[in-house]
This record gives C-alpha cells, structure tokens and sequence, in this order.
C-alpha cells in the first residue's frame, strides 16, 4: 500500500492564519449598510395564556420595527422533525424565555430597554418542572401522555435470568442539564430582497436545517432562501437547530423593515432562552453470575425533552442504544421515553444522548462490582463485547476490537494498581482522599440506523483551470478542523499538496447539501464522499486522455486547465448510498445501528479534600480508537476538549433551575473549567482502521464526552466508598451526603479524618 | 434618545497599536465597543460582557484589561494593544506562530484574547512554568481545548524567545 502523504500529517488549520491574527469574520464582526439591530421579547413564565401585551410609556415606539405572529407569512413554527415549536408565541407560552415579540432599531442600545418597557399580562396555566410530573400526567402538556417519543430495544428473553441470577443488582443513576458555553453566543444577519428573497448569515452548524425551517417560515421557494455560515466561534451540538429559530427571527424583522438586521445574544439571553443537554434518570436491574458475568437486565432511560419536540426522539435514540455501553448482554430489554417539561426545549451536545446514558451504565458497573466484591476491573472484563458478539440491538461487532487489551493499556498508562495501593495507605490519615475510577465506553459514528440513508448527503469537488481544487460541502467547521481534515482526504486523493485544495464556504447557494455536521459524522460520511468525489476528477482527466495514472501536481494542472477550455465547468459529485449488507428496523430497533463505532477507556484519578469538599481531577488518561487517525494534532485536541467538557458535566456545570427558568444564565455562576481547574489531560490513540471512512477514519468529535463523568464520579467513590450517582456532583453534594444530618463526625471517623480536626 | 442620555461624546486621543487616533464617544462607553464598532478593530471578542471570559482582552499601557469592563475615558492618554497590532509587517508574532503550530486555536473565538493574556505573560516572565502559565490564562476561558495545547504553545513560544533573545 502506498503510504499517505497528507492523511495523518499534522497539516497546518486551513483558517489558522485568520484565526490566530483575529481577522476571521464571525457574524457580528459583519456590518451591513443600513443595518438594524433585532432583540426578542420572551416569556417570563413557564406556561400560560398570553393575554394582552402592553408597551410602556417612555419609549417612542413608531421608531421601531415591531414584528408578532401576525407577521409571518408562512406557517409559524420552527421545522424540524415536528413542526410543533411556534417561531413566535401566538396565544400560549409553554416554556419561559418563549419568543413572543421580535423588535429591530438602528441603535442597538436602545433595545434593551425597549424590550423591558413591554409587558405581557398572562393567564397563568400550571407548570410541569420535572420528569416526574410529567410522568404523573395530572397535567398534560404534550399530545395525550406527556410523551414526546418512546423506544423498546429487546434482546433475547429477560425470563428466567432473575431466578438463575446469583445477584439482582440496582441503581438509579440522573445527570443535568449543561449548557454548551461556545463562547461566541448564538447570531444572526438576515436580509431580505423581493426579487432574491431572503439572506441570512451566521454561526450555526446546519446550513440546510435553517435553509428549510426559513422556507416553511416565510413561505419561500428553495431558491429564495440562501444561508450562509460565517466563521463560528464553538458550537458542540448548541448551534445544530437554534439557529434556525434565530435565523427566522432577523428574517421576519428584515422582511418587514426592508433592512437587513443583525440579531446577536448576549451571554444571559443565550444561556436561559436556547438549549441544553438534555435532564436524564436511567434506572438499572441486572441480573449477574457471582463471578461478575452479566445475564441480562432491564434499563429504563428517560429524558426531559423540554416544552417542543424539537431533536429529542434523535437524543434519545442515540441514548438508548448507547445505554447498554460497550458490554454484551444475553438478554435486555431497554425501555426509552423522552417527555415533555416546560423547561426550554432541551437539544443537541456532545455526546447527544449517549454521556447520560453511558454515565449510567459505567456507575452501574462499579455497583455490580462493589455487590458482588469484585474489583470494577474484574466486572468488566467479563462482559467485554467481543468481535463476533452482538450489541444489544444485535449488531455484530465485525472490528476486531480487544477491549480487555486496551483496559490492559489504559490501567498501565495510569499507573492503575500501584496508586490504588498507595491511596489505599494515604487515605488513611488526613484531609485528602484520592481515588482512581474507570470508564469503558464506545460511540457510534454517523446518523443512526437508516438515518445515513435518509440523509442522501451529495458532496461536491471542482478543480479548476490553474489545478487548485475546490470542495463543497455544506459541513461546517466551528474549531473541530473540517475544513483542515476534508482538504486532506481530497488532497490524498488526488495525490496533491494540501496547499492546492481549499474549501468553498457554506453557502446554499454554492454547496450541496452534504448533511448535517453533527453525530460524529464528518470526516468518516462526508469525508469518504469527499474521497470518491475528488476521485471522480482524477477518473475523468483519466479517462478522458489528459492525465496518466500518475501524475504530479503540474502535470494535473495542465490536464484541468485542458479540460476546463474544454468543457467549461470542472465539478464531480458524490452522493451517500448505504453499504451492502446493512440491516436496520426502524420499528423493532434492530440492527446495525451505526457504521462503526470508537471505542474507548478512560481512566481519572482524583482528590477530594474533605475541608473544601472539592474534587480535583489530578490525572486523565484518555486511550480511545478511532480508526485512522487522519490529523494528529486535531484528534488529539478534539479529546482533551471533550474530555475538558466532561470533566466540567461531572464537577463544575449546573443549571440551577427556579419555576422553569434557569437562575444562573452567566458565567459568573455557571461554572466551566479553567485552564488552572484541568490537569493535563494524557490522549492515547489506538488504531484498527475501518472500512466505511475515507482512509479508515471513524468519528471522533463527541467520544470523549462519554467518559469523564462516569471515570471521575468512580473515582471519587473510590476516595470516599460512598455513592454518588448523579452529576453534576458538586461540592455542596460531597458535603451534605458526608456530613448528612449531623452524622459527620462518624463518616469523618470512617473517612480518616479525626474529629476537631486532622 | 440615547443610551446615555444626560452625558455628552467627548473626543478621547489614544494610541492603538501604536497609531494616534481620536474617537468621539460617551465617556461611560465600553473599550470594546469603541475598538469593534468605531476604529473597526473586531478581532477583539464578546464573550460574556461581564469580564469573566477574557475574549475581549487587550493591553493597556501593557496591563491585561478586559475591555468590556474598560470605560473609554480611560484609555485616554493610553496605549492599546489588540490582537491586529500583534503582528508585524505581515510576520506572526512569536506567539501566533505556535499557537498555529501547536492547536492553540480551535474555534478561534477565544484565541486574540488568550494570546493577548500570554503575551503579558512572558513580558514578565520569559521562562514561565506549566503552572504559571496555566495560572496565567486563568482568566481567559476556552471550551474547545481542554487548554492543554494552548499552555504547551505558549510553553513551546517562551521557549523560542528565549533562544531568539
């Protein structure tokens, strides 16, 4: 095999230059002639009827663009799987932070005060704040159960194992919402022109998500609406379907005030009005050998979806089947359920489903093993999915996958057993207690089950008269380094130096539609159209007499320049089509739920000082494979980041919520790592290859959010030998489950800490 | 109707990136709002607009300010640093060229802040420690990171001055 020559080569970041000079354009950096400025009028309670709306004295209203329901001259909703979110609340509010009334001025300062001037009398309809109440359905609030989607995922038969089960063991494990923290919040420019209909630019992940919600919206042909991405400061799954709410906001003020208008959140409108990780309860019953094997079980996983359906039914898909984790279950029955709150809908982040769900399932292990006196290692190498076993939607692992190896790998980077010896003495005495805790865990790459299909991505690739060659693609880059790894695969394939290739921008008008950039699909969906497109090039200058075989770079560039006086317009595309052999029921949920999977272990050693009762993260091994890994450099930032992220969803971030409306919407008291909060995080890459990727490239960009929460809260088990099952666990948590109602003093005892003192 | 209702522009002279210029602007005006909106200098970021974040980070007579909390009468007389004064001639600074090198920008939204904030750095201390350096951006949040890749550019960057110097 010819070795690469780009692919897995640290190549520079193609828009590193602006990045690092501060000259990339982000959409408030743009300035529009005769631009306005948009703000958004929101519900300040959970749910009611909208009443009246007053607007106050002071102000001088006839200066400003006032946009309602009223105005759109589409369907009113935000489209998307269910076209149940209104764009702007009509009669009802199901969520605080609603959208109700949009305003547009030229001083973008006077709006904040116009917007407090408005008020809005309700008749108030009770509030449904947990899952729990929601379940309970003595208020309903979404269809005729509270019920936004269910799964039932079923292998084998769950009879009989109960009674052969030397142990039934059972947990209840819950995580909480987290907010994304890009820290460029949530904008968007619109204009609108009659003849050409309307523009919008932004920082968003989905180009075509909002290209179809603005049709819907406004009413407008495919080809009156354009959506272009500007460079996009963080997004993680925040900017997947918002934007498309914000989109439609600036384009509904534009179209009235036949101006363009920038709308751009501040930090405290972003964080309470748009989404978050999604609340989870996953409740385990398992039935085990006494030597750790498992028989089978029932998990049960419910998500809080939030007042609209939005992308909950895809979260939770990916939850379930994620639920089981990276073991092999003769018999389970997983039982799934989004229901509706009246929180803000919850959406897309890192992990989407999957770190809630594995959360529980890497607890649930250290607490079968803790059952039964077996060491959390033990526990898992006996279940270990193994190459020609099938995961619980019985997809037969076909990668030749050793789990136990990379457990072996993982325990030796982290110096596993000797440390556990160690803190085993060391936390005898004194304040601090150290622990070590594991997660094995997998994540499956590209949309699930038929969802590729469905999907039909198309890439394009041109090259040009001077043998630069251009992709278009509607996948976006917003710090991953798509642009960098996809100039890459087509530079690879077309034997070229990196430098020839550049990435067109997202631009409806100018790419196709090549899906989503969400699930960890990228590189190894797009990426691989990107390969046979580029490949098509090569096959047509081939074949069409210009170019040899083999070719160098300026050989290449006389054969487009020939072909393109030729035939003008030099573009080959590719579209998705579903490798053979793949099997997937929608309605059972059976099958081959992904394409390929990564695979990861995860190993974290913390402190816990019983002073502060805060947890430090001391050490953090990473080892994960992901197939080929095509960018060093970016993969590996690609895990410390998600690693990064998950340390902050299992210590630092809560949404501390208050009558459906989040209390603490700024960074002053939502909590995210510093870099003096994180150790230096050890990223270990093994790597088998894959058949479905370009270069055997799987997904990368959500894995490492899967295993930190449930490594560390391990670990801090394992300082402290009591349970914690939910996340965030923060200080206060270690306080009150140590110090309880007046027992200290006996836990403290317990602990090694003395009374009055160390 | 104004933002500031009852107080009149002034004409603030200061020296950006080591170019006089006069602005007119509300004395109360945040720093970042004149760079962005007036003088056009937006690779000076809003993240959070209550100086926790860092994005909007710039120097001020060589101290590390958040210039969202930065009234313009204040940087009367100054000299201001952004992220465009940097580099020089079209050669990346120092900094710029490891942060590149070594995965210092991801999204890029936090980096002309997080540089500022290590260029203030090694001004004081040219062979920072891991830990110094760390303590250092500590004030500048990143989500991409995980700032591992950040600390070892500014590390590798230190390093090369040293030997440059």
């Amino acid at each position: 095999m010819v070795p690469h020559s780009v692919v897995g080569k640290s190549v520079p970041r193609k828009e590193g230059r602006e990045k690092v000079t501060g000259a990339s354009q982000y959409v408030d950096d743009m300035v529009l002639p005769g631009m306005l400025f948009g703000a958004t009028v929101r519900s300040r309670i959970p749910r009611g009827r909208i009443r009246k709306i007053n607007f106050g004295t002071g102000i001088n209203w006839n200066e400003f663009v006032i946009v309602s329901a009223a105005d759109i001259p589409g369907k009113n909703c935000i489209s998307l799987i269910a076209d149940d979110q209104p764009c702007l609340a009509h009669d009802l509010v199901n969520h605080c932070e609603e959208p109700i009334l949009l305003l547009a001025h030229s001083d973008r300062y006077l709006l904040p005060e116009a917007v407090e001037a408005i008020s809005i009398d309700y008749d108030p309809l009770p509030a449904v704040l947990t899952m729990e109440q929601s379940e309970r359905c003595s208020e309903i609030i979404w269809g005729q159960d509270n019920v936004f989607k269910t799964y039932i995922i079923e292998k084998g038969k769950l009879d009989g194992i109960w009674a052969q089960a030397d142990s039934i063991v059972e947990g209840e494990y819950t995580t909480g919402a987290q907010e994304q923290l890009y820290i460029e919040t949530n904008g968007m420019i619109a204009a609108f022109d009659p003849a050409k209909g309307v523009t919008v630019w932004g920082s968003l992940q989905c180009p075509y998500y909002i290209h179809k919600a603005l049709m819907t919206l406004c009413g407008l042909p495919a080809e009156k609406v354009r959506v272009v991405q500007m460079e996009t400061g963080g997004a993680f799954g925040g900017k997947e379907e918002y934007p498309s709410m914000i989109a439609g906001h600036a384009a509904l003020l534009a179209m009235k005030a036949g101006k363009p208008v920038k709308i751009i959140y501040d930090r405290l409108e972003d964080m309470t009005a748009t989404t978050k990780r999604h609340p989870s309860r996953t409740r385990h019953r398992t039935a085990v050998t006494r030597s750790g094997k498992i028989l089978g079980g029932e998990i049960d996983f419910t998500i809080d979806g939030g007042a609209y359906l939005t992308l909950s039914p895809v979260v939770l898909s990916r939850g379930a089947i994620h639920a089981g984790g990276p073991y092999f279950w003769p018999s389970v029955r997983i039982s799934a359920k989004a229901v509706a709150t009246s929180a803000p809908p919850h959406g897309a982040f890192r992990g989407f489903g999957a770190p809630q769900s594995l959360f529980a399932m890497e607890r649930h292990m250290d607490r079968i093993a803790q059952t039964l006196g077996i060491s959390p290692i033990e526990v898992r190498r006996q279940n270990f999915l193994q190459p020609g076993q099938a995961t619980t939607t019985e997809q037969v692992i076909r990668e030749s996958i050793d789990l136990n190896k990379m457990l072996d790998r993982a325990l030796e980077l982290s110096d596993y057993d000797s440390k556990k010896r160690k803190f085993e003495i060391q936390n005898l005495k004194g304040p601090i207690k150290k622990g070590m805790g594991i997660a094995a865990f997998l994540h499956g790459a590209g949309f699930t089950g038929s969802g590729e299909r469905y999907l039909g991505s198309v890439v394009g690739v041109e090259a040009s008269a001077d043998g630069t060659v251009r992709v278009l693609v509607s996948s976006t880059e917003f710090g991953q380094g798509t642009k960098t790894v996809l100039s890459q695969i087509a530079a690879e394939a077309l034997t070229l130096p990196f430098e020839n290739v550049s990435m067109a921008q997202p631009d409806t008008q100018e790419v196709p539609n090549s899906g989503p950039t969400v699930a960890s699909r990228t590189v190894m969906v797009v990426g691989n159209l990107v390969q046979s497109a580029a490949l098509g090039i090569r096959q047509t200058l081939i074949s069409s007499g210009l170019l040899r075989e083999d070719y160098s770079p300026d050989e290449f560039q006389a054969a487009c320049k020939a072909y393109v006086a030729k035939h003008g317009q030099f573009r080959s595309w590719s579209r998705y089509e579903a490798p053979s052999g793949i099997f997937w029921d929608d309605e059972k949920y059976r099958g081959e739920a992904y394409a390929a999977f990564a695979w990861a272990v995860y190993v974290a050693e913390v402190s816990v000082d019983l002073e502060t009762y805060s947890v430090s993260v001391d050490d953090f091994v990473a080892l994960q494979e992901v197939g080929k890994v095509l960018h060093p450099l970016l993969a590996r930032g690609q895990i410390i980041g998600g690693v990064a992220q998950g340390i902050g969803f299992a210590l630092y971030e809560k949404v501390v919520w208050q009558n459906g409306r989040m209390q603490n919407g700024q960074m002053t008291n939502y909590i995210m790592p510093t870099s003096q909060d994180l150790p230096a995080i050890r990223v270990y890459f093994e790597e088998l290859g894959n058949i479905h990727g370009a270069y055997g490239a799987k997904g990368i960009g959500e894995l490492p959010m899967d295993g930190p929460a449930p490594a560390i809260v391990n670990a801090v088990e394992d300082a402290l030998r009591v349970h914690f099952d939910s996340v965030p666990l923060l200080p206060e948590d270690i306080m009150s489950a140590l110090d309880g109602d007046g027992t200290a003093g006996d836990l403290h005892r317990d602990l090694g800490v003395a009374s009055g003192g160390r | 109707m104004d933002r500031f209702p009852h107080v009149a522009k002034i004409q603030i002279p200061f020296i950006v990136n080591g170019k006089n210029v006069t602005v007119q602007a509300y004395p109360m005006e945040r720093l970042l709002d004149v760079l962005r909106k007036q003088l056009q200098l937006t690779g000076t970021k809003e993240g959070c607009g209550e100086g926790e974040c860092g994005s909007c980070s710039v120097l001020m007579d060589g101290i590390l300010v958040n210039s969202c909390l930065v009234p313009a009468l204040q940087a009367s007389g100054c000299h201001v640093l952004t992220i465009e004064g940097l580099a020089s001639q079209g050669k990346f600074h120092i900094l710029q060229e490891a942060f590149q090198e070594f995965g210092g920008a991801q999204c890029g939204i936090c980096t002309p802040g997080m540089i500022l904030a290590a260029v203030h750095l090694l001004e004081r201390k040219s062979e920072p420690t891991m830990d110094e350096i760390r303590e250092a951006l500590s004030g500048n949040l990143c989500r991409c990171t995980g700032y591992s890749q950040i600390v070892e550019a500014v590390a590798e960057a230190a390093r090369r001055r040293c030997k440059t110097a």
